[in-house]
């Protein structure tokens, strides 16, 4: 699909594009869901494409970071035990994790606390009672939890009143900067562009693909 | 373990229905368990509906003929011994203590049982239980008699209550020894045996009230009363059969062969308990029956299980592809959904033996006294723990089809969110 796509170590991604553009296939292809038919795709110096499916689980597992658009937490485990959850499938992520703090709880309450959600009442609610960008938040500090290389958002804004919107992605923005992460944030709302390194408009590579043969 | 620690929250959040498909569990275990369990007891205590008596003595016929009518007081004797065998083989050197049995008549469809006060002191059921009185005592007098359980209670007898022997074994009999009533003295605590539906009485007092009868009628014209029969000779001239009690186990064999080939009579000898097998297993045929049942129930728990975890999988789509986004592969979903598979089926094992020993520890007493049957509150036995790891295997083999439903929605699915 894509002619040539690279990104940069730390860089912060907007990618835009209408439904149908390819946006889920990127992200797939990103977080190694998805195979190319044709051509290579190469996250953080690993060849996903010449990885088994089994392969690919475990580089998710250790190197990305996922956020949803909405409805990103397990019901049945709270705030803290939903952050936990990439350390539960990666011994990277919970030796990363154990670097930066002295045990994995304390490392999800650090993440927590910095996304505004150290309050020790919110902490033990049922996380579906939470807000959406409360929820959100959580996420974003699980998709942090255990330093990850990239981190995926896909629309994680979209489910916030606009002017959560900015302070959300204010946060976003400082964790991955603190932790080192890649940002590729995906959104059709196009306002939000200005605040990243780069913005990516699938709509025209898809153009410029389809006029040029495919050279991968 | 992790994923066995997910699928316990998981099944937490989900409680009500977790807790049906539990309680459909536990329901059917407990009726496996609760059947094995009576199955067990009641080839248990009907093997040893006797005990302690090494040999059954009777005239020639089957083995199950006699163990029927000396036992069970089911038909009747084709022949008698006579009393000069029977104290012949009693005085054997061999033989520690001879009961004798004398059948034939009846107390309103209940078997009257002629015998000597050896009964009441050898007569041995179950694990070596010996008789007990729940009121009175052992026959006396020449017209005292002793009651099982069952007929005290069916007939609404106590103590001092004077019955009428009738003639023969039909329920209804025209010929009565009218003249010559009983009085109730002594009533047994129940057994769970035949003994709770015999009446007891003295073998001296079955030839009194047969002395001016022949022919299974009265002898016309030469009625003597209860008190003139008491003057007469009531040495019995014949028994029915006999039980005997060695002085060591290791001389049934010959003790048996020398009644086998007693010369002045064919008689038979046995040993009950394998008599009483041979017999089980002509009519413990619905015991097998029973079992397969309440088999079949537990599989109806476990397809209640199965419809409950598939119906599930499609409302937990988003679920399993957050789990995949935060690097649980498709194995990791399919142990989830096998561990939730293995947790319900625990849990239903776990409650339902609760459930038996609840249901054990209310019935046991009733049992008891009704119908003499001992369940004892133990912990499970081999085939007990055999079915409930029968039970935990089938829970899983069931759980291997949701399990392999959700792994493949989840391969298909990706980190896309379906609902």
């Amino acid at each position: 699909m894509l002619d040539a796509l690279s990104i940069a170590r730390g860089e912060r991604i907007f990618v835009e594009g209408p439904s149908g553009s390819g946006k889920s296939t990127l992200l797939a292809l990103l977080a190694g869901v998805a195979v190319p038919e044709a051509g290579e795709v190469e996250v953080l110096g690993e060849r996903l494409d010449r990885l088994s499916s089994a392969g690919r689980d475990h580089f998710r597992a250790h190197h990305i970071g996922y956020v949803f658009q909405q409805f990103n937490l397990i019901p049945y485990l709270s705030m803290v035990e939903n952050v936990l959850l990439p350390c539960r499938f990666s011994t990277a992520r919970r030796a990363a994790a154990r670097r930066r703090s002295a045990t994995l709880e304390e490392e999800a309450l650090r993440l927590l606390g910095h996304l505004d959600l150290g309050d020790q009442a919110l902490r033990s609610r049922p996380v579906t009672t939470l807000s959406v960008g409360q929820q959100q938040r959580v996420a974003v500090a699980r998709a942090l939890m255990g330093s990850p290389g990239l981190v995926i958002a896909d629309e994680p804004t979209s489910a916030l009143d606009a002017d959560r919107r900015e302070s959300f992605l204010r946060l976003l923005f400082a964790e991955c900067a603190e932790s080192g992460a890649t940002l590729v944030f995906v959104s059709h709302d196009a306002a939000l562009e200005g605040l990243f390194d780069r913005t990516l408009r699938l709509a025209e590579l898809n153009r410029a693909l389809a006029s040029s043969p495919l050279a991968a | 373990m992790a994923i066995l620690a997910l699928a316990w929250k998981s099944l937490r959040n989900r409680g009500f229905t977790a807790a049906l498909t539990v309680a459909s569990i536990a329901l059917s275990v407990a009726l496996l368990l609760g059947v094995e369990r009576i199955r067990h007891e009641a080839k248990a205590s009907f093997t040893s509906t006797v005990s302690g008596t090494d040999l059954i003595v009777g005239a020639r016929s089957g083995p199950v003929q006699l163990l029927l009518y000396a036992v069970f007081r089911i038909g009747n004797a084709t022949n008698n011994i006579s009393w000069a065998s029977w104290e012949e083989i009693s005085a054997h050197p061999r033989v520690a203590w001879a009961i004798p049995l004398s059948l034939g008549d009846s107390h309103r469809g209940f078997r009257v049982l002629g015998t000597s006060r050896a009964y009441f002191e050898h007569y041995r059921f179950a694990r070596d239980r010996g008789l007990g009185f729940e009121q009175g005592g052992a026959f006396d007098d020449l017209y005292d008699a002793v009651l099982g359980a069952e007929v005290a209670r069916k007939l609404g007898y106590g103590l001092g209550q004077s019955i009428v022997i009738a003639h023969g074994t039909g329920d209804v009999s025209f010929a009565r020894h009218e003249d010559k009533p009983f009085r109730v003295v002594g009533i047994l605590a129940p057994t769970g045996t035949p003994v709770d539906r015999t009446v007891h009485v003295s073998l001296e007092a079955i030839e009194a009230i047969h002395i001016d009868w022949q022919g299974g009628a009265p002898l016309p014209g030469q009625r003597l009363s209860a008190e003139q029969a008491r003057a007469m000779d009531l040495t019995p001239r014949a028994i029915t059969a006999g039980l005997l009690g060695l002085k060591s186990r290791v001389a049934t064999f010959q003790v048996q062969r020398f009644v086998n080939d007693y010369p002045k009579e064919p008689l038979l000898a046995i040993l009950p308990a394998v008599a009483l097998t041979e017999l089980w297993g002509l009519i413990g045929v619905a015991e097998g029956a029973l079992l397969v049942v309440s088999a079949c129930v537990v599989v109806v728990g476990l397809f209640g299980m199965l419809t409950a975890l598939l119906t599930s999988l499609n409302e937990r789509r988003r679920e399993m592809a957050i789990l995949r986004s935060v690097g649980a592969r498709p194995a990791h979903v399919f142990g989830l959904i096998l561990g939730e598979s293995l947790v319900l089926t625990l849990v239903g094992v776990l409650a339902g033996l609760a459930l038996l020993y609840g249901l054990l520890a209310v019935a046991q007493p009733l049992l008891g006294a009704r119908f003499g049957l001992y369940l004892p509150i133990g912990f499970p036995g081999t085939t007990e723990l055999v079915l409930l790891g029968a039970v935990i295997l089938a829970g899983l083999a069931v759980g291997l089809l949701p399990a392999y439903r959700a792994y493949r929605l989840s391969l298909s699915d990706g980190l896309s969110i379906r609902v």
